[in-house]
């Protein structure tokens, strides 16, 4: 038990930081706390991406002289990163787009509390 | 030549019209209308070609760049995705016809903007459709509910609350999805498609594949509405202007039950399936007793989609080939049923004033060809005969019988008479409820459709419609509703040629083996 905590210590962090953000997504009543939970979790899952391309020992990938060509085993997989750039971008457009959205819900109803919301929908 | 590269045109040019509506608009308002309609009808004929050309010599693989898979990304048109993206390009031409007259009326500032954003919608659902690539899937993905996003907070009040839970819901089911994909990258190394399918086999019951596979389909569950997590459906389907429901109503959540096709059968169906064939009766059952509750007629129809979904889904979880051609009927079926359904809808708002079912008493004599189309379309939900809604049911029934899940045969039949119950009261208030005075209350119709960012729809008369004078919608809006209404009876009665020349290649492979 202990020696897979402490290899995998990195995904219980992540997953522990994945369940707290859908807590705040599904508990918080305040739409910018929603939107802060919704970060978390998209952060929680780059990281494991980013966690996955670890290496004991290995170094970034770039050639490095003093590193044989014929031993790639001591550089990092390069493709989560590439990849989680990608989705860098994605987590920051849904960002974006959040906030405008919580900036029209705003003005709209002058207030971003979700169950004042909730109830004003409601009542018309 | 064009056959040969469509899998790569379709997605391209959707997205490369995406960015020349907002070039030429700035110039020309008018002119992004166009624009849309020859990108709509050109991805039609590329998926047309694209489709033929599957059919006469099997599968088109193209390499994006010319890298080949499984390093490169790879866009495959198999028999499957040529159904589906014909059915996206197809549904996305009505719509862009009928959204002429329906956008200016609607949204008359917004018109190149909403143009440009759901010609992204089409790119990222057509991208989704046929990319063999579970990353480059996740993009896609985004893409299209990004759009979808902004598509459904442009409509009344209360449309940017309700597109704000569908987005904290939308991402959190994509992040769900890209969790997946890790862990099934952790374990396989690779993210093709057809690659995973040949490592598969050797780590198939490693944990972290079985939570991989768990954690995407939760993900699409969320994207497809299943029964637990349909919350976001009806609220981003009722407040949204009638266009953008009309748009993504009829095929974003069918792109994501596709999507959920493409990973069941990437190597054999995992063990959890049969869990999911039990939500998918929950969703089929709950969805329909829903629905009967609803008062407003754009929410009965969001309900009934949940329902409907259902039915897709419980067609592919059922593992047999009958069932599985169910749900590819039930895919084209729904399809075009939702889109009468969602453009009549818009055209009533327009011309009645009001969605409010217990209103509609008179919208015969007010609408008559509407009406025609939007009661086959009521027949083929329900499953009356000469409707393709019968022959999806019945294969769906034919699969489950040929199971022996007798509960699901009752989910079916009971979901049926549910149907009947809240799409006939439709009919019945309409053709049958006697005048009562409560009718004369005139309806301001600025009152039901405030736009968001403070404004206010143009038209601010009262509207009055106790005389029930004649008020059909415009040629260009009855067009297409009619082209998909005599769609649904035609995709019924040649629904043998379409199971024998079409379905019947998409079944997987090892389907056939499954069974036998």
């Amino acid at each position: 038990m202990l020696e897979l905590i402490e290899g995998h210590y990195a995904y219980f962090f992540l997953m522990l930081l994945f369940m707290i953000g859908i807590y705040a997504m599904m508990m918080k009543r305040n739409l910018m706390k929603k939107i802060m939970g919704m970060s978390m979790i998209q952060s929680a899952t780059i990281m494991v991406w980013i966690v996955s391309a670890y290496k004991d020992g290995g170094t970034i990938p770039v050639m490095d002289p003093n590193i044989s060509l014929d031993n790639p085993d001591l550089y990092l997989n390069p493709l989560p990163h590439t990849l989680m750039l990608t989705a860098i971008v994605v987590a920051v457009v849904t960002l974006g787009v959040s906030f405008a959205l919580a900036v029209s819900v705003y003005r709209n109803y002058n207030t971003l509390d979700e169950n004042e919301l909730l109830d004003r929908t409601k009542e018309q | 030549m064009i056959a040969q590269n469509s899998p790569a045109l379709i997605p391209v040019l959707y997205l490369l019209a995406a960015i020349i509506i907002p070039i030429t608009g700035y110039f020309r308002a008018g002119s992004a209308f166009y624009v849309a309609v020859l990108t709509s009808a050109a991805v039609f004929v590329v998926s047309l070609l694209g489709l033929q050309e599957v059919l006469t010599n099997g599968t088109i693989s193209y390499h994006l760049a010319g890298w080949m898979p499984p390093l490169g990304i790879e866009l495959v048109l198999d028999p499957l995705s040529a159904f589906i993206s014909l059915l996206i390009s197809f549904s996305a031409l009505m719509v862009i016809i009928y959204a002429k007259d329906n956008v200016a009326m609607e949204l008359p500032e917004k018109v190149m903007p909403f143009y440009s954003v759901s010609m992204l919608l089409l790119g990222g659902l057509a991208g989704m459709t046929l990319t063999g690539d579970l990353f480059n899937l996740y993009v896609f993905l985004e893409i299209a509910a990004i759009a979808g996003y902004a598509l459904l907070a442009i409509g009344n009040k209360r449309a940017p609350f309700s597109a704000f839970r569908y987005l904290t819901l939308g991402t959190a089911g994509a992040a769900f999805y890209l969790m997946g994909v890790a862990f099934i990258f952790i374990s396989t190394g690779t993210l093709n498609m057809v690659d995973i399918a040949s490592v598969l086999p050797e780590v198939q019951d490693q944990t972290a594949v079985i939570v991989g596979l768990v954690l995407i389909v939760l993900g699409l569950a969320v994207k497809m509405g299943l029964f637990p997590i349909h919350q976001w459906l009806p609220d981003a389907y009722t407040y949204a202007s009638s266009t953008a429901t009309v748009l993504i109503a009829p095929i974003g959540t069918k792109v994501a039950a596709y999507v959920l096709i493409r990973v069941l059968t990437i190597y054999e169906f995992p063990t959890f399936i049969e869990t999911l064939t039990w939500v998918a009766a929950a969703s089929i059952i709950a969805g329909s007793i829903l629905a009967i509750a609803q008062k407003d007629i754009k929410r009965m129809l969001a309900y009934s989609s949940v329902a409907n979904i259902g039915y897709i889904t419980l067609g592919i979880t059922l593992a047999n080939p009958l069932a599985f051609i169910g749900a590819l009927m039930h895919i084209l079926n729904h399809a075009m049923m939702k889109l009468v359904l969602f453009m009549a809808a818009g055209g009533i708002l327009n011309k009645m004033g009001t969605l409010s079912m217990s209103r509609m008493r008179g919208f015969p004599t007010v609408m008559p060809i509407t009406t025609f189309a939007f009661i086959i379309a009521l027949l083929s939900m329900v499953g009356i005969p000469p409707t393709g809604g019968f022959f999806s049911k019945i294969y769906l029934l034919l699969g489950a019988i040929e199971t022996e899940s007798w509960f699901f045969v009752f989910a079916i039949l009971l979901s049926t008479l549910l149907a009947v119950a809240y799409l006939f009261r439709f009919i019945n208030i309409a053709f049958f409820r006697p005048y009562e005075k409560s009718d004369d209350k005139k309806i301001i119709q600025s009152s039901e459709l405030t736009l968001a960012f403070g404004q206010v729809s143009p038209d601010q008369s009262p509207k009055e419609f106790e005389s029930m004078k004649r008020n059909e919608m415009s040629l260009l809006m009855l067009i297409p509703v009619l082209i998909v209404a005599i769609g649904i009876i035609l995709v019924g009665v040649f629904n043998g040629m379409i199971i024998q020349n079409l379905l019947n290649l998409a079944i997987p492979d090892f389907f056939v083996a499954y069974v036998n």
